[in-house]
């Protein structure tokens, strides 16, 4: 980058003594390299962050449109109710168990999965392509999917086959599964490890893919197990990749929306707090409550953002020091 | 340190041209020689990841051949996998009987994702070239004020964006949605883009401005070229995320300006035999993002992973 840069200057920083003209010229230059950046920068801005302050003031009013009269300053009253009221702590609790129960999990077949295409056998490309498809099924039809064609209790896929294989050995009394009422949120999670797991192993494949195979070469000539070269080759290399998945996947995963509303409807202890401030805003139409829920929600992210940012960056800073 | 691919950017150069298939299988022989009995581990590999693949692709597969079932074939247990093939559940999905047609929305979805991506690209492209060709100073923190509004969940700024709307008369305005997709995918798109654009290599830039060529040529000449496949699969990616989102048109948008996902939600009535109308429906809205995914398939990891791993 320094290298435009120092040309552009050059004739400025030779003269003795710059004058007034070329530093005008200079600055404009800088205001030149800037513009195209402006109106990304500033649409953003407008877009996420004004919102998002108004988000902040609100949180601090008593403000429920349905009785606008009594709208009124609350200072924390708010963030007093979302943290003491059973739903919305309930809301906090189900977002974190699933948020890192999908990462973990999906993380762990993944790197399964990608362990295993990383060798070379016949129809790779194809078992590739058929292991991606779930990630690109819309995810309210996924949700449609999972609660009506699989996991419906009288005529779904899953207990379908429980029955059949049942049938093989003459028996008529399969166990039959009723993970939508029973336990609501392994089918929310499920449905999301289904979907997630193809991420994580894409990115774990281009971890595994850009190993130095020279070391692994090494290695195998030295009469490592293929455990020791995992263990100590494979798993160090893949750490970073390890953490970008988990971490780009809290992400998206903090804010789903989509799987509870469908499956569940945020029934039966499922509603994360993406669905809580949807219900609270929406229907119960109390906004400074919605809100101050909603900053719980970023100062959460920010957190996990900090350790995401952290990763990110770590990847980042080696491009940028090209 | 140069084990990380974006350390090297060079090194994926010439692979760039070969198809991912050739790229995916390009290290496996070098790693056989190396191998003792190679084919035998592989076998057993290769019988496990094909057992996997299979039951991740099942719901997929599913979803497909229930939708060309009738009613009555799709709710049976044990499940009719041999029943008869029929177009029915489709009819009835665009309103044969019910005469509530899907096309609006999916006419909607389709408005919405298109023209917010072309939008993202017309802004995200000139902020690349500001952050990769021609840095401005500070510009990785630039980049990460980008990257720090991608993580501010959307319910944490929907409420005053829905007051917003409601008070200037945009609720269930496509237009509306139409910004909101642009910044949801923005920041995303800048980051792709600009790990596409880094890839231009620097000596061919400067020589290119020593012989006097202006910035219309370098962009069509030299920076096309080199980008335009990672620029097409940004395009492709931003076009998935608008394409599935939810909660946004859900809450900004109605009857007029409801996108596919919305008419799905509503589209599920409870009552009667609907498993194969709601697995006709879920093939045809995934359909999109399917070819799109599948079209974006090489650079895909790259753009989900903001650029970081390649």
């Amino acid at each position: 980058m320094t290298t435009a840069t120092a040309r552009i200057s050059r004739p400025g920083r030779n003269a003795a003594t710059p004058s007034l003209n070329a530093r005008q010229r200079e600055r404009s230059l800088a205001w030149a390299r800037r513009a195209p950046l402006l109106p990304a920068l500033v649409f953003l801005i407008l877009v996420t962050q004004l919102p998002f302050v108004a988000t902040l003031v609100i949180s601090f009013m008593n403000w429920n449109s349905l009785s606008p009269d009594k709208t009124a300053f609350a200072g924390l009253e708010n963030y007093a109710t979302v943290l003491t009221d059973p739903d919305l702590r309930q809301a906090i609790f189900t977002t974190i168990l699933l948020t890192v129960s999908v990462v973990l999990i999906s993380l762990l077949i993944g790197l399964g999965l990608a362990l295993l295409l990383d060798k070379k056998f016949i129809g790779r490309g194809l078992a590739r392509t058929l292991l991606i498809a779930p990630f690109l099924v819309v995810p309210v039809a996924a949700a449609l999917i999972w609660k009506h064609a699989l996991l419906n209790p009288t005529y779904g896929l899953i207990n379908g086959i429980l029955t059949w294989v049942w049938s093989l050995f003459g028996s008529t009394a399969a166990p039959q599964l009723d993970l939508l009422s029973q336990a609501p949120m392994m089918a929310v999670i499920l449905s999301l490890v289904w979907q997630w797991t193809p991420f994580m192993m894409l990115i774990l494949l281009a971890g595994l893919q850009s190993r130095p195979m020279d070391t692994v070469e090494a290695a195998q000539m030295d009469g490592a197990t293929p455990w020791g070269i995992f263990r100590h080759l494979t798993l160090p290399h893949l750490r970073q990749y390890l953490e970008l998945g988990g971490l780009l996947g809290a992400i998206y995963i903090v804010q789903n929306f989509d799987a509870v509303f469908t499956l569940t409807a945020g029934g039966l202890g499922t509603a994360n707090l993406p669905y809580a401030i949807y219900q609270t805003f929406y229907f119960a139409n109390e906004y400074g409550l919605a809100s101050a829920a909603g900053v719980v929600v970023v100062i959460g992210t920010i957190i996990v953002a900090t350790f995401a940012l952290r990763t990110v960056f770590s990847l980042f800073k080696k491009e940028a020091a090209r | 340190m140069s084990t990380l691919t974006p350390a090297a950017p060079q090194s994926s150069g010439p692979a760039r041209s070969t198809s991912p298939a050739a790229r995916a299988t390009g290290r496996a022989p070098r790693r056989g020689k190396a191998r003792m009995d190679p084919t035998r581990n592989n076998t057993a590999a290769g019988i496990a990841a094909w057992l996997l693949a299979l039951l991740f692709a099942v719901p997929v597969l599913w979803m497909i051949l229930t939708s060309f079932h009738s009613e009555t074939d799709a709710a049976t247990n044990p499940p009719s996998i041999a029943a008869n093939l029929t177009l029915d559940a489709y009819r009835e999905f665009f309103g044969e009987t019910s005469g509530v047609s899907p096309w609006p929305s999916l006419i909607n979805s389709a408005s919405a994702s298109i023209l917010s991506t072309v939008l993202v690209l017309l802004l995200a492209f000139p902020a690349a070239y500001a952050l990769s060709i021609r840095p401005v100073k500070k510009w990785t923190d630039v980049m990460f004020f980008f990257l720090s509004t991608k993580m501010m969940p959307v319910v944490a700024a929907i409420l005053p964006l829905y007051l917003f709307a409601r008070t200037v008369g945009a609720l269930d305005n496509i237009w509306f949605l139409i910004l909101m997709y642009t910044s949801m995918n923005l920041p995303i798109a800048v980051w792709m883009m600009r790990s596409f654009l880094a890839e231009v290599p620097e000596e061919m830039l400067e020589a290119a401005q020593i012989d006097g060529a202006n910035l219309l040529l370098i962009l069509r000449k030299i920076i096309a070229p080199v980008a335009m496949p990672g620029i097409a699969a940004t395009a492709l990616i931003c076009f998935i995320f608008s394409w599935n989102e939810l909660l946004l048109a859900r809450v900004l948008t109605g009857v007029v300006a409801g996108t596919a996902p919305v008419f799905l939600t509503g589209f599920v009535s409870g009552q009667g035999l609907f498993l194969a109308q709601v697995c006709a429906a879920a093939v045809v809205i995934s359909l999109p993002v399917l070819f799109a995914g599948f079209a974006a398939q090489d650079k895909l990891v790259q753009g989900l992973s903001l650029g970081a791993v390649k």
